[in-house]
């Protein structure tokens, strides 16, 4: 298909008589790394999850790939190919490390139609990730034996096992030195090239313009800016939004 | 060890506890051991909601008493043999719990826990005032004395018993080894992890709820010929609740050996607190008991042996499930 991958549509959120999000227009073609970024407060979170479906959107419309989805649950967004890392890690605690990219690799992949992975299969494309990401040591592993950076790449890795066509990398980096920034970064940009469309929500500036093709400023709920890192950072709208008058 | 060897292996150990019971010769036996079974299913049931998804239900008496009435009823329009009583209290308690599923499924932790004793005050008070089962005073149901082949009719009350320990045993043990039982357990670690990664979470949570619903409503479907009389405050009694609850927690909620643990040991304790002292006491020892694994082990005796004894941590563990779908 030509269009745009992710296509949302004047989407509003309010939380009782307080405007989350009011009519955000975002297109984001195949292959595309975004930034999206701004103040907190700005509707960043409640815009991934009115897109992962976490939560429901009050008007507007999220397509993806020309199909409707606002009307999906999580999972089953998922299995379309939208997944998402959480801001703060969200392990499963009670699996290892492999079992953890198991989840995904049975409850989405395996539940496409047509697909259906072997034992062997899950193992390889678990263990393929895990080595992707650097935890392939650690394979055996529990979450509570993870530094906080591994943490963080097992949250992506876990996203990535669901074989998404959009990955939603949500605050990846947050508390992380500036080492691990650079490494979480290089990871993102791997998983880029391999024709994963990313969107990467982040505060962490340097890291931001490394990454992104295209930045996205959301403040207040709306879209102020959209375009190239280079020419947004120098919009005097956005330079407003953060560092005031 | 594979299912089928598993099932055969639990076949095996019943026709043991049954001959072993007939050695005896004391009916005291099969009647003591009828509620010990009766509380290894009932564990087995909570903990497949409670101990695989880490949903606790405070209202397993109302599951177990929809299966004992469920027999009232059909007692007095159209007597039907046990066996199928209990298929149609497992049917009608199956649906309980999904309907419960659906109201309060988006509820969580104590929400869900206030949800579901709220749901067995709610069914206590219909029974309580439908009289066709007797309402607050109560049905009678008188027991033949003997059944065809197996002769004594309590003899027959704890081989049915014992034969649904077996299936919810095994079907708890499958449950766990599955993909179905991978799910439950993200579902348990974190619900809105485990929908980001493509688990339907509801729908798993409906199928826990109707599952564990209906070998509740099986355990009381041949209670009412236990016991002989049923009214709304035995069925609905306290204790069903409380031990369904702190059998897997005393034994451990992560696997079905705890459940079975747990069973055996609380309510056998019960049963002997109940003839050497009085009955009120069984109440007792599990409220003490569960206060200490609380404290002392709240991984339970699975726990416990799993962290002590190096053997012990293989047995029951799970493998990889890979089927596909």
């Amino acid at each position: 298909m030509s269009g745009p991958l992710l296509e949302v549509a004047n989407l509003g959120k309010r939380f009782g008589g307080f405007v989350a999000l009011d009519g955000i227009n975002l297109s984001v073609a195949r292959g595309e790394r975004v930034g999206l970024i701004g103040p907190n407060g700005s509707g960043k979170s409640t815009l991934v999850n009115c897109i992962c479906g976490t939560l429901a959107n009050d008007s507007g419309t999220v397509s993806l790939d020309g199909e409707l989805i606002d009307r999906l649950e999580t999972h089953q967004r998922t299995r379309r190919g939208i997944a998402r890392s959480f801001q703060l890690p969200r392990p499963f605690a009670s699996l290892t490390v492999a079992e953890n990219l198991r989840v995904p690799l049975l409850y989405s992949v395996n539940a496409r139609p047509g697909s259906k992975l072997s034992a062997a299969e899950l193992d390889a494309r678990g263990a393929d990730l895990l080595d992707l990401v650097g935890l392939a040591g650690k394979a055996a592993h529990h979450p509570r034996d993870l530094t906080q950076v591994e943490m963080r790449k097992l949250e992506l890795a876990r996203a990535m096992a669901a074989e998404p066509r959009l990955l939603i990398a949500d605050e990846s980096m947050a508390g992380l030195s500036q080492v691990e920034v650079a490494d979480i970064v290089a990871l993102l940009i791997r998983l880029n090239e391999r024709g994963v469309t990313i969107i990467m929500i982040e505060h962490i500036m340097r890291a931001v313009m490394r990454f992104s093709q295209r930045l996205v400023v959301l403040v207040s709920g709306a879209k102020i800016a959209d375009g190239a890192p280079d020419e947004v950072i120098r919009d005097h709208a956005v330079e407003r939004a953060y560092l005031g008058q | 060890m594979h299912s089928r060897v598993f099932f055969l292996t639990c076949v095996a150990c019943a026709a043991g506890v049954f001959g072993g019971a007939l050695l005896v010769g004391n009916d005291y036996v099969f009647f003591a051991g009828y509620v010990v079974l009766q509380f290894i299913v009932l564990a087995q049931a909570w903990n497949i909601l409670g101990g695989y998804t880490g949903y606790v239900n405070f209202g397993s008496a109302a599951f177990f008493a929809l299966g004992a009435y469920t027999t009232v009823f059909f007692h007095k329009l159209y007597p039907l043999p046990i066996p199928l009583l209990m298929l149609l209290g497992g049917a009608v308690s199956g649906l309980a719990g999904l309907a419960m599923g659906y109201l309060a499924l988006r509820l969580r932790g104590a929400f869900f826990a206030i949800a579901t004793l709220a749901l067995a005050v709610v069914l206590q008070t219909l029974v309580v005032n439908w009289s066709y089962v007797g309402g607050a005073r109560g049905a009678y149901v008188i027991r033949p004395e003997s059944v065809w082949l197996i002769g004594s009719y309590v003899h027959y009350l704890f081989l049915l018993m014992l034969a649904l320990a077996v299936l919810a045993i095994t079907t708890a043990r499958t449950i766990e080894r599955s993909r179905l039982g991978f799910g439950f357990a993200t579902i348990r670690d974190d619900e809105l992890a485990a929908e980001a990664s493509g688990v339907p979470t509801l729908r798993l949570k409906l199928v826990a709820t109707a599952v564990s619903g209906a070998f509740m409503g099986m355990t009381g479907a041949p209670f009412p010929y236990y016991i002989g009389y049923v009214q709304p405050a035995s069925a609905f009694g306290l204790d069903y609740a409380v031990n369904s609850i702190a059998m897997p927690m005393i034994g451990g909620t992560t696997t079905w050996i705890g459940p079975l643990v747990g069973a055996i040991l609380v309510a056998s304790l019960q049963q002997w607190a109940s003839v050497t002292f009085s009955s009120e006491l069984g109440l007792l020892v599990v409220g003490l008991l569960l206060v200490g694994f609380v404290i002392v082990a709240p991984s339970g005796i699975v726990g416990l042996a799993r962290k002590y004894l190096p053997a012990a941590a293989r047995v029951g563990r799970k493998p990889k499930p890979t089927d596909a779908r």
